[in-house]
């Protein structure tokens, strides 16, 4: 075997690395320091730090790999769509992570709660009524919903038009405009960390003036972890396509080259989707 | 590009002999041969681990009353050695053979992100750590069967946290090692091989990754909810705050039912290779091996609560998901009818590597009946929690899954090893696990019948002579397993003295047989063509 024969690169097999190891290494750590620190045992917060700092470690380190080899134009054609299906089955992989809570909000709403109001259950709970929301009929601490048309409508509107922005950053970068390029995704960050403020402060706002908690029993539970999974996910996001910008500030892309640019943008589109399904389900049904 | 060591071009035919490549490698390996043989002594390992499991359960069950385990600890035992069967020894061997082999059929030079595809391993020990090391945490090992049902699971105490974790990892591990096989399949096929000339195993592989990236998050997100309910005071399991239990069912079978097909389609692919080589024939019926793999894996996610009859659902929801389930037998009844005419008029020799499918083709449908048995919903709701269910799923994922994947060692291992397997052990092998598999499991069927419940220490009078045959046949079958690696590293040896051919099988097919036998450290760098 000679490296001439694979130099021009239909394929790309990259040299031995550590980061698999390193990064397996993180998890182990944050997984024992996850157990660790719920419950409540000494060590937890301190291996749960240790975990984060390597795996921290590990994404610099690979991604900043990853960057090189593509601006040393060791990837081809062939690795573009190896780029792309990957990112497309990623992306679908989130979709039923979504799907599993999508599906208990779901069925605790058309299933579980009337069950528990039906006449099956009259006998344990002869009160229950069986409408939505609901802490359900053993939790009393009454709350109130968190409205569809102030802040998560703002944060629709917000939301849309990153998505917008980022479109118009897309075609300014295969028009060669760069300029114009950084301007308008700068702007789809802006919007992102601005929906994510806007996201905390609701979440404050639930816990102080509406005693809406993750302990508000079915409704809290798939409030909080509909929002704050999908808030994660913005939070990725936003992170990638801060990332982008750099490289794209440091003139990594060109018109016909910027996979990079098109995943994140992937991603994000795919985290507006999800939070209009949020928006309608959780919010406004 | 540089990729792995050069100095060893030198000697191009015999650089597997004495590459300069330490042990060290394989920490950091990008290299598709290494990473499957780790996957594949990983398998080994947990397959170890988990079978010491069995038998501490087995050794319990000998004889009613409790003799060996404490009844905790005994749970312990069976929800382990589910996870770890399942997780650990299974779907990694398979993992294994994908790595191997699907650069190798398709004209590959590699998996196509060969450093993803390293850490799809190295996930696993990791989760194998906090599995093992949780009977040692206050309280032990996670006890509520590896179906992790709430409430149990919500009150079980650290053990749990660590099996939600190793959960976690091994989903991701799943999800990269899958996105990893769909993208070399689709992406990294040598030119002229069109989806139609797929082989077998590369067409399974394909649509099993498709089913677990598809499931995988589904458990995590079951998992994640029940984390949630344990620590952080979400009642999505409790109907105290409106959740409900049966709710955590409905989305572990989402996953668990597509899983068991993500456990036997990588089986199918292994033993469509096999019986063509064996029987001199092409595969009979190949487009529609095709389609009947793809309507296996669509109807797995609609017949999902056929695990759930006994928990109140709607007669109309049983019917349907007895019906829906039914249906999968249609499918399922294809392929065997095919492997049969494929065997039909060949002329057949009987090595080891068909015997273990001639095994597994007589078993699995034998667990693929006692499956459709346990479809009826009334017939169900009699057997739900016996033995026979015990019988039933070790009937496909013993004698169907670890059946054909111990027929994928003798049938690669020449590849792997470039040595032939010793024929006379191997033949051993087979008869003696045939055989002490159906002392183990066969009787489990009467238990089942006459009423003896699952995940129990002690048992009444009336089930002890089964139970005792049943022990014995898994302690033989134990040993046998143990016989089994002997083989193996006799075979790496070389004990047989004799060294395989590139093809070493006058009836096989595939590219995998036009390189030498071991495969070299790099194969197919410039892609063949397929006529
Ligand atoms: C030496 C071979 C094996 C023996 C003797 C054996 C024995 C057993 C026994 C005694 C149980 C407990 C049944 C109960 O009380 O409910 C069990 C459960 C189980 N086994 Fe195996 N087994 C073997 C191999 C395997 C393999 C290879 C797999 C998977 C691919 C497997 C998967 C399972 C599963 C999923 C369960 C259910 C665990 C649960 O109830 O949560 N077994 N096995
Ligand atoms: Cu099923």
């Amino acid at each position: 075997m000679s490296a001439t024969s694979h130099a021009p690169g239909k394929y790309f097999v990259p040299e031995p690395s550590k980061w698999p190891l390193v990064g397996s290494f993180a998890l182990l750590l944050l997984a024992f320091g996850a157990v660790g620190t719920m419950n409540k045992l000494a060590w937890g917060w301190w291996t749960l730090a240790a975990g984060s700092a390597v795996l921290l470690y590990m994404l610099f380190g690979w991604f900043g790999q990853v960057i090189k080899e593509s601006e040393s134009k060791l990837y081809g054609k062939n690795v573009d769509i190896s780029f792309r299906w990957s990112m497309s089955w990623f992306i679908f992989s989130e979709v039923m992570f979504f799907a599993a809570f999508f599906g208990a909000l779901g069925f605790a709403r058309l299933h579980s709660v009337p069950d528990l109001a039906s006449i099956d259950s009259k006998t344990l709970w002869p009160n229950f009524a069986g409408s939505w929301p609901t802490t359900g009929p053993y939790i009393d601490s009454p709350f109130t919903p968190m409205g569809a048309w102030g802040i998560p409508a703002l944060n629709t509107a917000l939301l849309l038009l990153s998505g917008v922005w980022l479109t118009l950053s897309h075609h300014a970068v295969i028009a060669g405009h760069r300029s114009k390029a950084i301007g308008w995704l700068a702007l789809t960050i802006v919007f992102g960390v601005v929906f994510l403020g806007f996201q905390v402060y609701e979440y404050i706002h639930a816990y102080s003036a509406l005693n809406l908690k993750l302990t508000s029993g079915i409704f809290g539970s798939t409030f909080f972890m509909l929002t704050g999974f999908h808030g994660f996910h913005v939070t990725v996001g936003a992170i990638m396509l801060f990332v982008v910008l750099i490289r794209l500030m440091r003139g990594h892309f060109t018109p016909q080259n910027h996979f990079a640019f098109e995943a994140a943008a992937w991603y994000w589109h795919f985290v507006d989707v999800v939070w209009l399904g949020l928006f309608v389900i959780v919010y406004m049904l | 590009m540089a990729s792995v060591p050069h100095d060893h071009s030198h000697d191009h035919a015999h650089d597997h002999d004495h590459h300069p490549l330490k042990w060290t490698r394989f920490f950091t390996t990008t290299n598709h041969k290494d990473i499957g043989t780790m996957y594949m002594w990983f398998s080994f390992a947990m397959f170890l681990s988990g079978g010491v499991m069995a038998l501490g359960i087995r050794a319990e069950l000998f004889q009613p009353g409790l003799q060996v385990v404490r009844p905790e600890l005994f749970n312990q035992l069976t929800t382990l050695h589910g996870i770890v069967m399942i997780f650990g020894a299974i779907m990694p061997a398979f993992v294994g053979f994908a790595n191997w082999m699907l650069p190798l059929q398709l004209g590959a030079p590699d998996m196509a992100f060969a450093r993803m595809n390293n850490w799809s391993f190295w996930l696993l020990p990791p989760a194998a750590i906090l599995l093992i090391g949780s009977f040692f945490v206050p309280g032990g090992a996670a006890a509520g069967g590896w179906t992790l049902y709430p409430p149990l699971s919500v009150q079980a105490g650290m053990g749990m946290d660590m099996m939600i974790f190793a959960v976690h990892i091994m989903g991701a591990s799943s999800i990269m090692g899958s996105i990893n096989i769909i993208t070399t399949i689709l992406n990294l096929r040598a030119p002229g091989m069109t989806m139609m000339k797929l082989p077998m195993f590369a067409w399974t592989w394909l649509i099993t990754a498709f089913l677990l990236i598809a499931t995988m998050p589904v458990l995590a997100g079951a998992v994640t909810m029940l984390l949630t309910d344990r620590h952080f005071g979400t009642t999505f399991f409790n109907a105290a705050g409106g959740g409900d239990p049966v709710m955590f069912q409905h989305i572990f079978w989402f996953f668990g039912h597509p899983e068991v097909y993500i456990i036997a389609l990588p089986a199918f692919g292994v033993v469509s290779q096999i019986i063509p080589t064996f029987s001199r024939k092409p595969l009979f019926g190949y487009a529609s091996m095709v389609y009947a793999t793809a309507s296996i894996a669509i109807l797995s996610f609609i017949v999902w609560a056929h695990h759930m009859y006994t928990t109140g659902l709607p007669a109309a929801g049983q019917l349907y998901f007895m019906y829906a389930t039914m249906l999968i037998a249609v499918p399922t009844a294809a392929k065997i009818f095919n492997w049969l005419a494929t065997m039909w008029r060949g002329s057949i020799t009987l090595e080891t590597p068909m015997l273990f499918c001639l095994g597994f083709l007589f078993l699995f449908t034998m667990g693929g009946f006692t499956g459709l048995v346990l479809s009826l919903t009334p017939v169900d709701i009699q057997l739900h929690d016996t033995y026979y269910v015990v019988a039933h799923f070790h009937y496909v994922m013993v004698a169907g899954a670890l059946f054909s994947a111990f027929a994928a060692v003798y049938y690669w291992g020449p590849k792997w090893t470039g040595w032939m397997y010793e024929e006379k052990l191997g033949k051993i092998h087979f008869w003696w696990s045939l055989i002490a598999f159906n002392i183990t499991f066969f009787p489990q069927h009467f238990l089942g019948l006459a009423g003896m419940p699952r995940r129990i220490p002690d048992y009444n009078m009336q089930f002890e002579n089964w139970n005792a045959v049943s022990s014995v046949g898994a302690f033989l079958f134990g040993f046998a397993q143990i016989f089994f690696i002997v083989i193996v590293i006799r075979m790496i040896k070389g004990k047989s003295g004799i060294r395989a051919a590139a093809k070493p099988w006058d009836g096989a097919e595939g590219l995998e047989w036009t390189v030498p036998s071991p495969a070299p450290y790099h194969t197919f760098e410039t892609p063949p063509v397929v006529k």
